[in-house]
C-alpha cells in the first residue's frame, strides 16, 4: 500500500468510526416521568434495586448460564476516589450515573464509557465521615438528587451536572448525615438520616423534586403524645437513634413507602429502657403526608447496633395454599422475616434464624424475638453474641428472581461479637457508642469452616436451596439476580466478582478486579446488547471487619487494595 | 460569587475560598455552597455554638498559645508536663490564647493529642518538637476526618500508638505520627511545643494541613 492509499484508507476509516464523545452536556436525554419509574424499561436501572418493589431482579436474558463464562470487561473508568464504593450505577436510555465517595458524580456514556460531566462537592474540612460513602443518585424529569456526608440534598441538572438546588438536611455538626440513594416517588424527593452513632433523634424527609422545598418530615421516635412515645424512658426518645439511612420501597398499589430504621441508641439497651419504637422496625408511610400507617418492629429494646434499615422486598408469594402480599427481610439480628402487607397493617407470618444465632431464644406468636439476658450486652459487663455487630447480613441488599422464586442472601456466618457497655454522657458531634470503641470485639467462632454464605431461600417455604460458602472471607457486597439465572455479587476480600447459577449455586464465572466490591451489581441494556456493570472500591465496614480479622484467621487475605472503578462487562462476540 | 443568580457546580477551590473570603466565615463552607447553589448569602451571622462567637476561637493554634485539658475534671485548665502521665495515655487539649483567654475550641480541627513519652525513644525530628518528652499531634484523622481516640497495642508491635476506631488507621507518636497502620494517607499534623518549668506552650503552627483532604 503507497502512503497515499495509506492515509486514504485511514481517512475513510475514520468516516465510519462513531465520533469520540467530547465531554459536555448530554444530548437527547430521556425525562424520568412518573410511568417510567413505575415500569421501568427492562434495559434500564433507575432506582436502588431496579424497581420500587426493591428486588434486585433485571428481566434480561441476554447474558445467561450457556454465556456467561464468555462475559469479558469492556471498559472501565477510575473514580479518583477511595473508600467504600456501594452505589449502583444508575441507567437512564444509554446514559450511566456513578456516585463515589466524596459526594462525587460522574455521567458516562452506558455504551463507551466516555465521560459527559462530572460533579464534586466540596466538602466542610472539618467534617467527621464515619462511613465515607454513598449508595446512588435519584432520578426524576431531568434532574438528579445527591445526598451527601455533609448533610445536604443536592438536585442536579442530568444534561450538565450542575447545581439546581441545594437544601441542608439537617447540621453535620451534630453528627447528622446522609449516604443513602434518594427515593423518588411522584415528584418528591424522599431520603433519611444517618447518624446512630452520634445521638440523633432519626427522621425520614421529603422534599419537592423541583424546588427543594420541605414537605414532609417524620421523625422515626414518636414525640410526646404521639404514639409509641411511652416506649421510651424519660428523654431518651430526644437522642435515641432510629437513624433511617437506606432507601425505601414503595407498594404502588396501596400508596404505602416501606422504610428500615437502625440502632437504639448508645447501644446497650439498658441505657434507653422500653421496646424503643421505631427504631430497628419497618415503617409503612404515605408518600403524601409522611404519615405513620403501621410498622413492625424486628427486635425491641436493641442492644447490639443491628440497625435493620435495608427496605423489605415486595413480594407475592405462594404461601400456605395462598397469595401473601409479603414483606421479606433477612435481618441484620439473623432473623429471615416473612410479613404480610395486609390493609390493617403489617402482620407476622414467619421468622426463622438463617446464620447461627445464640440471641434469640424464640419468637411469639406477634413476631416478637425473645432474648437470651446472657447474650444482650449491658452497663459494666463484657457481653459476647453471635452473630457480630455486624448481624447475618448488614444493609448489602438481597435480591429476588422472580423466575426461581428464591431469595439470595449475602449473610456472614460464624462471626460475633461482644462489647462492654458503659453509660456516656453526649457531646453533640462525637461519637455516642455507650462502649469504648476499642473495646469492639470481632470473633470468628471455634471450628467456623467459612465466614462468606451466599445463601438461596425459597421464602414460600423457609428451606434453604443452595448455599455457597467462602472459607476465607466475609460477604458484604449486595446481590443481584437476573432472568438469565444468574446471580452476581462481589463483596469478598479476594477483589473477585462472580456469577452464580440461580438453581443450583454453581460458580459459572469469576472476574478478579482492582479493589474489592461492595457495590451493587447492576444489569442494563444499550442498543440491543446486555451488560452487567459493579463499581469495585473496598471500604468502610467491608475493611473494619477485614482488619478485625487479620491475625485472628490464618491464611485470611490482609491486603485488600482501595480505588475505585468503574466496571462493564459483555458476552465476548 | 455569594450573590450570584446562576447555579453553579464544579466548585473550584478558588471559589470557595473567594466564597469564604466574602462572607468571612471559614468554618461554614457547606452553608456557602448552599448560598451558592440558591443565590442567597447567609444573612444571619449567629453561631450554634457559642464559642465560635469569641475572636480568634476558630483560628489554628499559633505561637505562645497554652494547652489546657478538653475534658475530664480539669478541662479549662492549663497542662503542665508534670500533669502528664509518661507513657500515656495521652489526654486531649485544646490551645489558649494566653493574652485574650480564649479557648480555641471554635472548630474541632484545633484539637490536639497530648502525650508524654521517653525521650530516647523519639526520633530527630520529634524531639526537636518536643518539650522533654512531651509531644502534641492534631486529635483529627487525615483519612476522613474522624477523631483519634483510642491508645492501644499496634497492630504490627507490641507500642502503644493512636488510633483512630473509625477505620483503624494507627499513627506511631515517636516517629512524627507516622502511619504504622490503616488507610490514612499521611502523618498526622505535629504541634511543637517548648515547656520551661510552666505550662505546655505551643512554639510554632502546626507542621502539615490537619484535617483530611479530599482528592481532587
Amino acid at each position: 500500500m503507497t502512503l497515499k492509499q495509506w492515509l486514504l484508507s485511514g481517512l475513510l476509516a475514520s468516516t465510519f468510526l462513531v465520533p469520540i464523545a467530547a465531554a459536555g452536556p448530554i444530548e437527547n436525554y430521556s425525562p424520568v416521568t412518573p410511568e417510567r419509574l413505575k415500569n421501568p424499561e427492562p434495559g434500564n436501572w433507575m432506582h436502588y434495586r431496579r424497581t420500587y418493589d426493591g428486588q434486585g431482579y433485571s428481566t434480561l436474558d441476554q447474558i445467561n448460564t450457556s454465556n456467561v463464562k464468555n462475559l469479558v470487561p469492556v471498559w472501565t473508568f477510575s473514580t479518583g476516589v477511595v473508600e467504600g464504593h456501594q452505589a449502583p450505577p444508575i441507567i437512564n436510555n444509554g446514559v450511566m450515573f456513578v456516585s463515589t465517595p466524596e459526594g462525587q458524580v460522574i455521567a458516562l456514556n452506558a455504551k463507551t464509557g466516555d465521560e459527559y460531566w462530572r460533579y464534586k462537592r466540596q466538602l466542610p474540612e472539618d467534617l467527621f465521615q464515619l462511613h465515607p460513602t454513598n449508595r446512588g443518585v435519584g432520578l426524576w424529569q431531568d434532574k438528579l438528587y445527591l445526598a451527601t456526608t455533609d448533610d445536604h440534598l443536592v438536585a442536579l441538572d442530568a444534561k450538565t451536572g450542575k447545581v439546581v438546588w441545594d437544601t441542608k438536611v439537617e447540621d453535620y455538626k451534630k453528627g447528622q448525615y446522609l449516604t443513602l440513594m434518594p427515593l423518588v416517588v411522584d415528584g418528591k424527593v424522599i431520603v433519611g438520616g444517618s447518624g446512630g452513632e452520634f445521638g440523633i433523634r432519626g427522621y425520614i424527609v421529603a422534599y419537592d423534586a423541583n424546588t427543594g422545598k420541605e414537605l414532609w418530615r417524620t421523625f422515626t421516635i414518636p414525640g410526646p403524645g404521639e404514639f409509641g412515645h411511652d416506649t421510651w424512658s424519660g428523654d431518651d426518645w430526644k437522642t435515641g437513634g432510629a437513624p433511617a439511612w437506606m432507601t425505601g420501597t414503595y407498594d404502588m398499589d396501596t400508596r404505602t413507602i416501606y422504610w428500615g430504621t437502625g440502632n437504639a441508641a448508645p447501644w446497650p439497651g439498658e441505657t434507653h429502657p422500653g421496646d424503643n419504637l421505631y427504631s430497628t422496625s419497618v415503617l409503612a408511610l404515605d408518600p403524601e403526608s409522611g404519615k405513620i400507617k403501621s410498622y413492625f418492629q424486628y427486635h425491641q429494646n436493641d442492644s447490639w447496633d443491628w440497625d435493620e434499615v435495608d427496605a423489605p422486598m415486595l413480594i407475592d408469594l405462594q404461601r400456605d395454599g395462598r397469595t401473601i402480599k409479603s414483606l421479606v427481610h433477612p435481618g441484620r439480628n439473623a432473623i429471615f422475616w416473612v410479613l404480610e402487607r395486609k390493609p390493617e397493617g403489617i402482620k407476622y407470618v414467619a421468622g426463622w434464624p438463617y446464620v447461627y444465632t445464640d440471641v434469640w431464644k424464640s419468637i411469639d406468636p406477634n413476631g416478637r424475638p425473645i432474648a437470651d439476658p446472657a447474650h444482650k450486652p449491658g452497663i459494666g459487663k463484657r457481653v459476647e453474641f453471635c452473630p457480630s455487630l455486624w448481624g447475618g447480613k448488614d444493609w448489602p441488599s438481597a435480591a429476588y428472581s422472580q423466575n426461581t422464586k428464591l431469595v439470595y442472601v449475602p449473610a456472614n456466618e460464624n462471626f460475633c461479637g461482644g462489647f462492654t457497655g458503659e453509660k456516656l454522657p453526649l457531646v453533640p458531634g462525637k461519637l455516642w457508642l455507650g462502649t469504648k470503641p476499642e473495646d469492639i470485639g470481632l470473633t470468628p467462632r471455634p471450628g467456623a469452616t467459612h465466614f462468606g454464605e451466599l445463601q438461596a431461600w425459597d421464602p414460600a417455604t423457609g428451606k434453604k436451596v443452595w448455599s455457597h460458602n467462602f472459607p476465607k472471607s466475609q460477604l458484604f457486597g449486595s446481590v443481584t439476580a437476573t432472568a438469565g439465572d444468574l446471580i452476581f455479587v462481589g463483596g469478598t476480600n479476594d477483589r473477585m466478582f462472580r456469577a452464580f447459577h440461580a438453581k443450583t449455586g454453581e460458580l459459572l464465572w469469576e472476574q478478579k478486579t482492582n479493589s474489592g466490591i461492595v457495590g451493587m451489581p447492576i444489569a442494563y441494556e444499550v442498543d440491543g446488547t446486555q451488560y452487567i456493570a459493579v463499581q469495585s472500591g473496598w471500604g468502610v465496614d467491608a475493611q473494619r471487619i477485614q482488619d478485625a480479622l487479620v491475625g485472628k484467621v490464618p491464611g485470611l487475605e490482609n491486603n485488600v487494595p482501595q480505588g475505585g472503578v468503574v466496571w462493564v462487562f459483555a458476552v465476548k462476540k | 460569587m455569594c450573590k450570584s443568580d446562576q447555579p453553579t457546580t464544579s466548585i473550584t477551590s478558588t471559589d470557595a475560598e473567594l466564597a469564604t473570603a466574602m462572607c468571612q466565615d471559614p468554618t461554614r463552607r457547606a452553608l456557602i455552597l448552599t448560598a451558592l447553589a440558591t443565590g442567597a448569602c447567609l444573612a444571619s451571622s449567629r453561631s450554634s455554638i457559642a464559642e465560635e462567637d469569641a475572636p480568634g476561637s476558630n483560628e489554628r493554634p499559633q505561637k505562645a498559645d497554652v494547652l489546657v485539658f478538653a475534658e475530664g475534671d480539669r478541662a479549662g485548665e492549663v497542662i503542665k508536663p508534670q500533669d502528664l502521665k509518661a507513657g500515656g495515655p495521652p489526654v486531649r487539649a485544646w490551645p489558649k490564647d494566653p493574652n485574650t483567654s480564649v479557648i480555641r475550641k471554635g472548630s474541632r480541627l484545633n484539637e490536639v493529642l497530648v502525650v508524654k513519652l521517653d525521650p530516647a525513644e523519639l526520633d530527630e525530628d520529634t524531639r526537636s518538637r518536643a518539650a522533654g518528652g512531651v509531644v502534641a499531634y492534631s486529635a483529627i484523622c487525615v483519612h476522613t476526618g474522624c477523631p483519634i481516640t483510642a491508645w492501644v497495642k499496634a497492630a504490627s508491635s507490641d507500642k502503644d500508638v493512636f488510633k483512630c476506631v473509625c477505620h483503624n488507621s494507627e499513627f506511631d507518636p515517636r516517629q512524627s505520627a507516622q502511619v504504622v497502620f490503616g488507610p490514612a494517607p499521611r502523618r498526622l499534623p505535629a504541634l511543637p511545643l517548648v515547656a520551661d518549668d510552666g505550662p505546655l506552650t505551643v512554639a510554632a503552627a502546626f507542621v502539615g494541613k490537619v484535617g483530611a483532604t479530599q482528592s481532587r
